[in-house]
């Protein structure tokens, strides 16, 4: 064993002295790195875990980095995080906000360390979705009221007896528990407990044509996949969701916008001129997102290759 | 079952060590059961029942003087080797006095207690209580290092005694890589070290073969003439109590069941216990004429050949036997009494 | 012997036992039927009690603004930046890290061969290489540097605690129970406070990980301690050691190896903490599983978490070997031989500072991306062999099994359930079982969470039913054949070291959104915990007792089931009790795959903020689950080994 150690210490020995004498190969820093913005400067920026928000933050990264050379820190937060981040200088933007009442009145009303930068211009769609092979064998299924029709059609083991309806991800506020209690429906809601196992659910669902009901929403990367059908609620008037726990109508569309931090507003910084003019539509979204997610694209491959596309939409933003 | 101590004359004043009235009681509430005579009458399982509590040691009184070895004796839960960690305070002792030279040791602080550990007592353990982690001169030198010597003088040290015990040779192997018996010597020489006036071996050969421990035996006999020191040596094995002993006190249930020489506990057991323990001795090894000689019957002829008290039965033997009338035994000039082939006979044929 | 008897002892009391158990638990179903849905203590998804209100209202109220918190996030962050700096974030000017690859494969081999052995500096070199080839060296590095932040500053505490535990009996019982609740109150309930004390980021991620991982450290500590001889430490006083003499020249050198097994540990938990501490922003490669876990990648993510599996195993051997390194100091051919490798090292570490090919790992290779189709393909081919089959599975359990024992737990008042678990606890385990299991069920109540706690009790138990089925299976084979061991072990260390969100997915596929698909990622979990400390309780069974068994003519089942089952028992104990807590530390994880109950509570807590209060109490009470299950399994085991403490007393 000593002999062997020997021998391992002598060839690293060796290998080192032969490199040395025969080496060669580019040496570090012969590359200029490439030249930093001065008048921009830094900000960091919150990317939220699903698919659509990459694709603004994609976009938005890039441009910032290659047209006004800022420095852009990107920051996989969950979006209560990326919230609390505006009042500690963690976060300066947020590229896709979710409705979060709540939390607007909190920090931007209460705290004031947070403002509005104004709409995304992407449409969020919340809602009820099956499969498409089941809105084509049940073609009356997208109304509500026939849900009860079909309960036992979604029975699973997790449902009790009833129908099975699938939300997802805790992080979405959901009225679904008030909505089937008071549309009278017999069913269950069941919690996925993650997005991962929503998707994986209803690609399953399409594959093996088994019945599902299920929380969804657009815009989403995974519409590329499968066109899920929307169940139709009763029709969104406003004010019918004012009472929780009296909601029985469907969930509002959202506008989706955008939030950056007091800090950041008042810098001066171009970069806050470009996050509060960018804008575009759930078109543009989807196609960006669809080259990350399925094409497996890095986010800076894909923006740059919509931005070559666009570039109009890119000079409006600029204000060129 | 009390101590007999007419025998070996060591006055009280003489004392190295004393022991007086010592407790050891384990449980809950420990001291009140020395204090309260009715618990401290009760025996191990009604005490037990009743407290909760086990006495380890009870009520135990000796002295030890200086050069002596003395040997405490009993089963296994008899508690010995709990009454030798009580005599360093390792054990803090429930009740009782505990006097070196003179000395209160149950009133010494904590540094006073660590300075007489350091340079007073030592101790030598069963499994030996050596640190793995340290070569042999290292081990035998730790006591040395902690009273901070400097390490010249514990290596020149440390290698006397390594000498000493027969460890020669061995100073940079660690413990894993000696036998048994020469990881005790080890541990003795780790105990002769720091040059002791008193030396405790709790039962310090039993983990060791046969062969190993009668070397080992002999070699504590040999140190204790070379070099003189007190010893209080616990053990289970009454031969080996025999052969080191200058005297021997025998626990049971934590409790003196007698004190004496070793001919004392075989010659005059001082109950049916000590009697069926001292049973398997081989008599005439340890009994000495005192034990045997009776007095001239009328019209013996007193003109046999003359022989000390001390003189052991298996020494006599042949005199006694081969001379044609009794042995007479003297001591100082004074005739104690006179052996004959009879008593001689019953002693060698009772094996 | 002892064995032998304590057998006997149990073969007596069995039966009876048994029966009264038997007789409880039908008296239970009996009085299910008759007040099934009376006082059932049902709080639907977005309801909230007034402590969890109260709880959300007050969240804040620690953490802002604290000098205190700041400076120590402020000493963390610079302590994580700095290493990230050294290895892998370009810095100081320059477009690559202070140390390239070549130097840090370089350095860490060569302490791999200091402190353990040339084995594991080889293997240490050809894992860190593969990581590499991966595409995932930059990601790899950050994990590390984070992994090795939260191990320094976890065991910075860890030990000075350990070493008071290991000397105090009161500290011993204290620390104990604390642990238990670090170990068992699931990550998510802190991650979202923390970042209110330290911000996003590395500090925080450092924290929340260091708080995860510590609580080996401690154990071991205290463990080691308190099994160094008593000889050993008589011996050191009766030469008159001072205190702290004992402490730094006997008990610390003697517990040396087994802290280290307790730093290995830490190490591992670290490790598992990557993925969750990701969220929250901690760089590294649990931010490659969950971007690829985004768009349901089980290739990239599966990629991904075998570069941790790879650091997780290279770190346990590279421990493991310095742990075992016997006391001998170095021979002068090995102070040499370490001299000319530290020159070589240097060497090497200057080459990547100087060359790129040596500083930026090549990405030619790119073996990654051909792992991560394999995977992607067995997966689908898994999915499409099984797909049919695995849900009749599914239905076949959940309405067999899952749903009677839940129903029996959720459907009956909460005082019946209460009192049935009281009851059951006293025959079990007597007053000791009792006690506890009283309080713990009392604050469940109090957490307002009562029939969350229920649904997830019931798919605790049967997990942990199964883990400890499969685990002692296994355990006990691969304690009894080596070679079955050598096969198993790496295999265990992936279960183990594996980010369970990597297999979430074809579980998914597999099983569907549902409590059994928790249940099964629970298992794949906890077994090998389970399994590995079996299997070290079979090995540790004296060789002589075995044979004596065989010597009489055992069946290798009688030599099992008489002999080493019963000898190991303390090892099991041990196992049943960390299969537990495993389990338990995945209900979260559950949550997230369709089990709900406390789980989603959590995970909703954590991503909500009016819901965080709710979240809090459901984290409170999988603590309170685990601590009444582990106290009750404690006392059961300790009903029937008492005879082995017989040997402790003097």
């Amino acid at each position: 064993m000593k002999k062997l150690r020997y021998a391992g210490v002598l060839t690293a020995v060796a290998l080192a002295l032969t490199t040395t004498a025969g080496c060669g190969g580019e040496k570090v820093g012969a590359e200029k790195p490439a030249a930093g913005g001065k008048d921009c400067g830094t900000f960091n920026l919150t990317v939220s875990p699903w698919v659509g928000y990459e694709a603004n933050a994609a976009v938005v990264a890039y441009v910032a980095t290659k047209e006004l050379g800022c420095k852009v820190v990107k920051k996989n937060l969950k979006e209560e995080i990326a919230w609390q981040g505006f009042s500690t200088g963690e976060v300066d933007v947020n590229l896709e906000n979710w409705g979060h009442e709540d939390l607007k009145k909190k920090y931007i009303t209460t705290d004031k360390v947070a403002v509005e930068a104004g709409s995304t211009g992407v449409k969020g769609v919340i809602g009820w979705y099956v499969p498409p092979w089941m809105a084509a064998k049940y073609p009356d299924i997208t109304d509500w009221k026939n849900l009860n029709k079909y309960a036992a059609v979604f029975k699973t083991s997790e449902s009790g007896g009833k129908g099975q309806l699938l939300d997802g991800d805790p992080s979405y506020v959901t009225n679904d528990e008030a909505l089937v209690k008071n549309l009278a429906l017999n069913y269950k809601v069941v919690q996925s407990g993650s997005e991962t196992a929503l998707i994986q659910a209803f690609r399953d669902a399409e594959k093996n044509k088994r019945p599902l009901l299920a929380y969804f929403y657009e815009p989403q990367w995974f519409f590329n996949e499968v066109k899920l059908v929307k169940i139709d609620l009763p029709a969104y008037k406003a004010g019918c969701d004012a009472v929780p726990a009296k909601i029985a109508c469907d969930y509002p569309p959202y506008d989706l916008d955008k939030i950056v931090s007091k800090k950041f507003a008042d810098s001066g910084s171009p970069a806050y001129d470009l996050v509060k003019n960018f804008q575009w539509t759930n078109e543009d979204q989807n196609t960006v997102a669809r080259m990350i997610a399925v094409d497996k694209l890095t986010p800076d491959q894909a923006a740059e290759k919509w931005v070559k596309d666009n570039q109009s939409k890119v000079n409006a933003w600029l204000g060129k | 079952m009390t101590a007999q101590l007419e025998y070996p004359d060591i006055q009280d004043s003489d004392a190295l060590l004393s022991v007086q009235g010592l407790w050891k009681v384990f449980g809950p509430k420990a001291q009140r059961v020395p204090r309260r005579p009715e618990l401290a009458a009760l025996d191990r399982t009604e005490l037990y029942a009743k407290t909760g509590c086990t006495a380890a040691v009870r009520d135990l009184s000796f002295d030890v003087a200086p050069g002596e070895v003395f040997v405490v004796m009993g089963l296994s839960g008899s508690g010995k080797s709990t009454l030798v960690r009580c005599l360093t305070r390792l054990i803090e002792p429930t009740a009782g006095g505990l006097f070196f030279e003179g000395e209160d040791l149950r009133a010494a602080d904590e540094k006073r207690l660590r300075a007489l550990r350091r340079s007073k007592f030592s101790m030598v353990f069963q499994h030996f209580g050596l640190l793995p982690h340290r070569k042999v001169i290292d081990n035998v030198s730790y006591g040395l290092e902690i009273r901070g010597e400097s390490k010249p003088d514990r290596r020149r040290r440390a290698q006397e005694v390594i000498d000493l015990v027969g460890l020669a040779g061995n100073e940079h192997l660690y413990p894993e890589q000696l036998s048994g018996g020469m990881q005790q010597r080890v541990g003795l020489a780790r105990a002769l070290a720091n040059d002791p006036d008193v030396l405790l071996f709790d039962e310090p050969f039993s983990a060791l073969d046969p062969l190993i421990r009668r070397e080992m035996q002999t070699e504590v006999v040999r140190l204790h003439r070379e070099v003189g020191k007190t010893m209080v040596f616990i053990t289970h094995d009454l031969s080996e109590a025999l052969k080191l002993g200058d005297r021997i006190l025998l626990m049971r249930d934590g409790a003196a069941v007698q004190l004496g020489t070793g001919d004392e506990l075989v010659g005059a057991p001082a109950d049916d216990y000590v009697r069926e323990f001292v049973r398997d001795v081989q008599r005439a090894d340890v009994l000495t004429l005192r034990w045997i000689a009776r007095r001239p019957r009328d019209g013996e002829p007193l003109d046999g050949p003359e022989l000390g008290p001390d003189v052991l039965v298996r020494e006599a033997t042949r005199l006694v036997l081969e001379a044609d009338r009794p042995v007479k035994v003297v001591s100082n000039g004074t005739l104690l009494g006179v052996i004959g082939d009879e008593e001689i006979l019953a002693v060698v044929a009772d094996n | 012997m002892a064995a032998i008897t304590s057998d006997v002892e149990v073969e007596v009391r069995r039966p009876r036992r048994s029966v009264v158990v038997g007789v409880l638990l039908v008296v239970w179903v009996a009085a299910y039927f008759v007040l099934r849905g009376i006082d059932t203590l049902v709080l639907g998804g977005q309801e909230t009690t007034p402590l969890h209100r109260w709880l959300t209202d007050h969240r804040d109220d620690v953490g802002q603004g604290n000098v205190f918190f700041e400076a120590i996030r402020i000493v963390v962050d610079h302590f994580v930046v700095l290493l990230q700096n050294v290895i892998s974030q370009p810095s100081f000017d320059r477009p690559v890290p202070v140390i390239g690859w070549l130097g840090v494969v370089a350095i860490s081999a060569y302490c791999a061969w200091a402190f353990g052995n040339w084995k594991v500096a080889v293997l240490t070199a050809a894992g860190l290489g593969f990581v590499g080839l991966q595409g995932l060296w930059q990601e790899s590095m950050d994990t590390l540097a984070l992994t090795v932040a939260a191990v320094l500053l976890s065991l910075l505490f860890a030990i000075p605690l350990g070493i008071w535990a290991g000397l105090s009996n009161r500290a011993f019982r204290v620390a104990t129970l604390v642990l238990d609740l670090m170990q068992t109150l699931p990550t998510f309930v802190y991650l979202a406070p923390l970042t209110l004390f330290f911000a996003i980021g590395p500090a925080a991620a450092t924290i929340a990980t260091l708080i995860y991982a510590a609580p080996p450290a401690v154990r071991l500590t205290a463990h080691a301690i308190r099994s160094v001889p008593p000889e050993s430490v008589e011996a050191a006083r009766s030469l008159g050691s001072t205190r702290g003499q004992t402490l730094l020249k006997v008990l610390l050198p003697m517990s040396r190896s087994t802290v280290v097994v307790g730093i290995n540990q830490t190490i591992m938990a670290a490790l598992s903490m990557v993925t969750v501490a990701a969220l929250i922003d901690a760089p590294g490669l649990g931010q490659t599983v969950l971007k690829a876990l985004q768009t349901l990648d089980v290739g990239v993510a599966f990629n991904a978490g075998l570069a941790i599996v790879v650091i997780a195993i290279v770190l346990d051997r590279v421990t493991t070997a310095a742990g075992d390194r016997p006391w001998r100091t170095a021979s002068l051919r090995r102070k040499v031989l370490l001299g000319a490798g530290a020159l070589a090292v240097l060497v090497a570490v200057w080459f990547s500072r100087t060359y790129v090919w040596a500083a930026e790992f090549p990405s030619d290779a790119n073996v990654g991306s051909r792992i991560a189709v394999v995977a992607t393909d067995v997966t689908n081919w898994v999915q499409d062999v099984f797909g049919g089959f695995t849900y009749g599975v599914r239905d076949a359990v959940t309405i067999g099994l899952l749903n009677p024992l839940e129903a029996l737990l959720t459907g009956s008042p909460w005082w019946l359930v209460s009192a049935v678990v009281v009851a059951l606890a006293a025959v079990l385990g007597g007053w000791r079982g009792a006690v506890p299991a009283a309080v713990c069920l009392v604050l469940l109540v109090a957490t307002g969470v009562w029939q969350d706690s229920m649904v997830t009790l019931a798919s605790t138990l049967l997990a942990t039913v199964v883990v400890v089925a499969v685990g002692l299976a296994l355990g006990v084979w691969s304690g009894r054949n080596r070679r079955v061991d050598t096969w198993i072990r790496p295999v265990l260390d992936a279960g183990q070291t594996m980010p369970p969100f990597v297999y979430l997915v074809p579980f998914l596929a597999l099983f569907g959104t549902s409590r059994f698909t928790a249940i099964a990622a629970a298992v794949v979990f906890a077994v090998p915990v389970t399994t590995k400390i079996v299997a070290d309780g079979i090995k540790a069974v004296p060789v002589a007792t075995v044979e004596a068994a065989n010597s009489v003519g055992s069946s290798a089942w009688q030599v099992i089931s008489k002999v080493q089952l019963p000898v190991a028992r303390r090892a099991i104990t041990l196992a049943v009790n960390q299969g537990l807590i495993y389990v338990l530390s995945m209900v979260v994880v559950g949550g997230l795959v369709g089990a709900g109950a406390l789980g989603y509570d959590v995970a909703a807590g954590f991503a909500q903020s009016e819901l965080y209060g709710k979240g809090l109490a459901a984290g409170l009470a999988i603590v309170l689950l685990g601590v009444m299950l582990d106290r009750i399994t404690q006392a059961a085991a300790r009903r029937t080994q008492n005879f082995q403490n017989r040997g402790d007393m003097r």
